[in-house]
């Protein structure tokens, strides 16, 4: 897309009078935040609220033979039990698949159980009371009568013909299954120097969001509304799907969402529970509330990754890799998710390995497939973990088979910077990457050259320290190819409406929502460059589908890239139609105006014409005062969708510098680094936050965090303290930097940012372990990387 | 179910008397009765210290302490501590580091830092990071956390000095 037509040739349209763009300023909600005055959903409560609480199935695979809750009925405060037979009366089920994920299937999955539980933790009552203590008490007086059934939990045997099948209806255990052979990989193997593969094991893990799962429904019955208030990453797509499971208009159906404690992906799912929570106020008519407990997050939350993927690759003496071949195998637990699928990941990985290289030869299957566990689906950065993790740890026994650097031979496989436009093997678009620019960033921030000399001396002392690199693209700004083309309606564009006030402040309403990331301030640093009004000016409103566009939300990094580029849009409109209204006032020519921190300014000269205070103040209440026949418009709306490419793909690399205590298995992070390519930053603090954090939500499960299940499908460390996640102390120094290559795909030229950290980090950790423990002849492919298993690996345990 | 008990105690500089179930966590009753949202709740076991509190001086899990223990206590909370400006410094440290993302761990992670801070003028960067070791936080990967205590402590001493 060219440059706007009020652009200065020579200048980006970015180029604006006291832009904001590029500014580090400071989020504008922090303040409530801080002061713990923001609002949550487990904050809230309505008139009349019953407090849900569910009896949950304590055996992996069970069927229902009778539920008696005259005990928990009658207990005082207890508003009604329901169950899965009775709530399917009022919310109908649903089938996670999408179309153009050929041959992806599912069974339909209930709010409540109806008949059979299918994983440990599913929902097969409710119990609604007036306070949360004594729902409870009532939940353990339901008394279930279960049969228990066979589980199927070991992913690797769930396809084999004596394993039962979870849904019979299906056939069989595969959900999805995707099969890519691109050049001549056969070839490409026979004609390598050497040839090395390795299985690679991913644990299961989730999100652990410090707020848990929350939604507060509020059927008012007079109105004929439902009203959720929800923590969710896409209120106009829970709007729609609410609606069409409860038999509802659209328009019938608000979704609110106000602060989210944290999301991730985790909250961008329809969960079971949560449509029973707003199926049963529609029933009792009355608000229910819902707040998960720590434990039932554990089971309930989507869970990531469990893949086992088995990596070859083929590589000349002279560091040329020829070919990538992966099988991946991944169980997501009895049922697709909804909308969005659990076939995803397992998708993305194919997509994904191998992509930052030149290599074109690339065969790969992903098999998916169903087990009675606790179901998984999309969390930050999906996918990119496991095929990050298997391309760097492949390049890296590469490197060793022929004995090169390991910085080195990325070098010689990266695809070079001028390359662009180009594609991968799988398909992929690529319009502009900066893989060499990263690489050198990230090589000599870290200092590469020293810290392999202060490494080789250490290792003389018997102290085992490595170094590990990880190279990786990143899927953002996804237009409709991600899910629309697949019949989900889920929106891929986003809209943004901006309107003038009377005393000259702006009003933006934007359907990008907020968990944390910073949307509402780049929001209003965008929307306050286009007009020309100081930040402090515009006031964001998000997160409500009766007060905002309709649009996708926040999710897979779009809310910078798509839905900053629709605010860019409206302010713009909203500029020229603030000129159109003072050049009328001011009798000149609009053309010859700007907005320069709220006034309007001669063009060029910047001499001050007139305030928008004032301007606004004649439009809207002397509008007597201007010439017949000229209306002004200070409102304007803007949407934005991606059309070019099907995802901004973005790149970056990682660096991980860490010890290896041969004794105890213990690994001490020392440092990590950084370098990746957003495009334009909007906001250089909130960017270098989104790969912090995002870094730490990858060295979490590289190193700590694993759901771990025995084999009769039992969670076994389903709390805070058995499973681990990143602390303060145990966290290194995040360095990051940057590379900038836009996409001309829009005016702003914003990719996204929020699965960058994620990524990439584990990979460079495995490989620096592996790193640390080359003297000892071992490889270690499987995270998280537990002392345990260090050990068992230098068979000291 | 055991009848409400009587009690009385000073919450932000407030005299409060309620009637609690025993069982009722100083977490839920500052929160469900005194509609003190600003204390959250992540894994109500003690372990995320999203519920932290001062409670007669020290901080405390308020998971972990009975609301009839708080009984003639004074119990500090994060509005508590904002409206008396006694962290003003150390959340506008916060804010210009950017230093919470979803901001649902911050008033017990601004509690724990000012702990901290009372008993250590000066404290290193490790220092600071054990001492939040009891406070998760899932969105920030600790480091612009701890950037902002560095510059809290600095404003501090500087001040001081």
């Amino acid at each position: 897309m060219s440059g706007s037509a009020d652009t200065p040739s020579g200048l980006s349209a970015l180029d604006r009078p006291n832009s904001y763009i590029g500014r580090a300023v400071p989020r504008p909600n922090l303040t409530r935040l801080m002061q713990g005055r923001g609002q949550y959903v487990s904050d809230m409560t309505l008139p009349r609220m019953g407090h849900v609480v569910y009896v949950r199935s304590p055996y992996a695979h069970a069927r229902i033979l009778g539920i008696d809750s005259t005990d928990a009925k009658a207990m005082p405060g207890v508003i009604a039990v329901v169950t899965g037979a009775e709530l399917a009366q009022v919310c109908t089920p649903w089938v996670g698949v999408l179309s153009h994920l050929k041959g992806l299937k599912s069974a339909p999955q209930y709010p409540i159980a109806v008949d059979r539980a299918c994983w440990q933790g599913e929902a097969v009552a409710a119990v609604i009371a007036t306070s949360r203590a004594i729902a409870e008490d009532a939940a353990e007086q339901v008394i279930v009568d279960y049969e228990e059934l066979e589980p199927v939990t070991d992913m690797r045997t769930a396809l084999d013909p004596e394993t039962p099948v979870i849904h019979p209806d299906l056939g069989d255990n595969l959900a999805f299954e995707r099969k890519l052979d691109a050049g001549e990989v056969d070839r490409a193997f026979a004609e390598a120097d050497a040839v090395v593969d390795a299985e690679f094991v991913f644990g299961r893990h989730t999100g652990v969001t410090l707020e848990s799962r929350s939604v507060l429904a509020d059927w008012n019955a007079g109105e004929g509304r439902l009203t959720v208030y929800q923590g969710t990453q896409a209120p106009h797509m829970m709007q729609n799907i609410f609606a069409k499971h409860l038999s509802l208009e659209e328009a019938q159906v608000r979704v609110v969402c106000k602060d989210v404690g944290g999301s991730f992906g985790i909250k961008v799912h329809v969960y079971a529970d949560e449509m029973a929570t707003a199926a049963l106020s529609k029933l009792l008519r009355r608000p229910v509330k819902f707040v998960a407990d720590r434990i039932e997050s554990f089971a309930t939350d989507i869970h990531a990754r469990d893949h086992r993927c088995y990596g070859k690759i083929g590589v000349m003496k002279d560091g040329t890799i020829t070919a990538f071949e992966i099988d991946d195998l991944t169980g997501i637990g009895p049922y697709s998710m909804y909308p969005r699928t659990s076939a995803i990941e397992a998708n993305q990985v194919v997509n994904l390995v191998g992509g930052p290289y030149t290599a074109q030869n690339y065969r790969a299957r992903a098999r998916v497939v169903f087990q009675n566990k606790n179901v998984t689906c999309q969390y930050r950065a999906v996918g990119h973990p496991i095929a990050c993790s298997v391309t760097e740890g492949l390049v890296d026994l590469a490197a060793r088979a022929i004995g090169m650097d390991p910085a080195e031979i990325r070098r010689r496989n990266l695809i070079q910077d001028d390359a662009y436009p180009c594609g991968s093997p799988s398909g992929l678009k690529f319009e502009a990457l900066s893989h060499h620019a990263a690489l050198n960033k990230l090589l000599a921030m870290m200092n590469y050259d020293a810290l392999r000399v202060e490494q080789a001396e250490l290792r003389q002392r018997g102290i085992y320290r490595g170094i590990g690199l990880a190279s990786f693209i990143e899927v953002t700004n996804p237009s409709a190819a991600f899910y629309g083309v697949g019949g989900a309606r889920i929106s891929s564009q986003d809209g943004v409406t901006v309107r003038l006030d009377a005393t000259g402040s702006v009003t933006c309403q934007t359907s990008i929502t907020e968990q944390g990331q910073g949307s509402e301030a780049i929001t209003a640093q965008v929307v306050a460059t286009a007009i020309g009004v100081p930040m402090e000016r515009v006031r964001v409103i998000l997160g409500d589908t009766d007060n905002t566009p309709y649009g996708g939300g926040t999710w897979a990094s779009r809310a910078a890239g798509i839905g900053g580029e629709a605010a860019w849009q409206a302010g713009k409109a909203l500029r020229n139609n603030i000129l159109a209204a003072a050049a009328t006032i001011l009798q000149a020519d609009p053309a010859t105006l700007d907005v320069v921190d709220g006034v309007v300014v001669d063009k060029g000269t910047t001499r001050q014409r007139i305030g928008l205070d004032e301007m606004a103040r004649i439009t809207y209440f002397r509008p007597d005062t201007l010439p017949p026949g000229f209306q002004a418009e200070l409102m304007a709306t803007r949407h934005f969708v991606p059309r070019q490419y099907p995802f901004a793909f973005t790149n970056g690399v990682q660096a991980s510098w860490l010890e290896v205590d041969i004794e105890t298995g213990f690994v001490t992070l020392l440092k990590h680094w950084v370098v990746e390519d957003c495009g334009t930053i909007i906001n250089p603090q909130l960017v270098d936050e989104q790969i912090r954090g995002g870094v730490v939500q990858g060295l979490g499960p590289a190193l700590y965090e694993h759901c771990r299940y025995d084999e009769s499908g039992q969670l076994t460390n389903g709390n805070m303290a058995d499973y681990l996640v990143p602390m303060a102390a145990e966290m290194p120094d995040i360095e990051v930097g940057h590379v900038v290559s836009p996409t001309l795909e829009t005016e702003l030229g914003a990719k996204g940012a929020g699965e960058a950290g994620t990524a990439g980090a584990a990979a460079a950790v495995a490989n620096a372990v592996n790193d640390a423990l080359s003297p000892f002849d071992v490889l270690i492919t499987e995270i998280p990387l537990t002392p345990e298993l260090i050990l068992k690996e230098l068979k000291r345990f | 179910m055991i009848a409400p008990v009587s009690i009385t105690l000073m919450v932000n500089d407030e005299h409060v008397n309620a009637h609690v179930s025993p069982r009722t966590h100083l977490a839920d009753f500052l929160r469900d009765h005194l509609g003190l949202t600003g204390t959250h709740l992540g894994c109500e076991h003690g372990v995320c210290g999203a519920c932290t509190v001062r409670l007669d001086g020290d901080i405390v899990r308020g998971c972990l302490v009975l609301a009839v223990q708080a009984d003639g206590a004074v119990v500090e909370t994060i509005e508590g501590l904002s409206d008396s400006g006694e962290i003003a410094d150390l959340q506008e440290a916060f804010r210009n580091r950017n230093a919470l993302q979803c901001g649902y761990c911050t008033p017990g992670m601004l509690i724990a830092v000012q702990e901290l801070l009372r008993q250590q003028s000066n404290p290193s960067r490790e220092t600071i990071r054990e001492h939040l070791s009891g406070n998760y936080c899932r969105c920030t990967g600790y480091h612009a956390i701890v950037d902002a205590v560095e510059a809290t402590v600095r404003a501090r001493n500087g001040a001081n000095a």
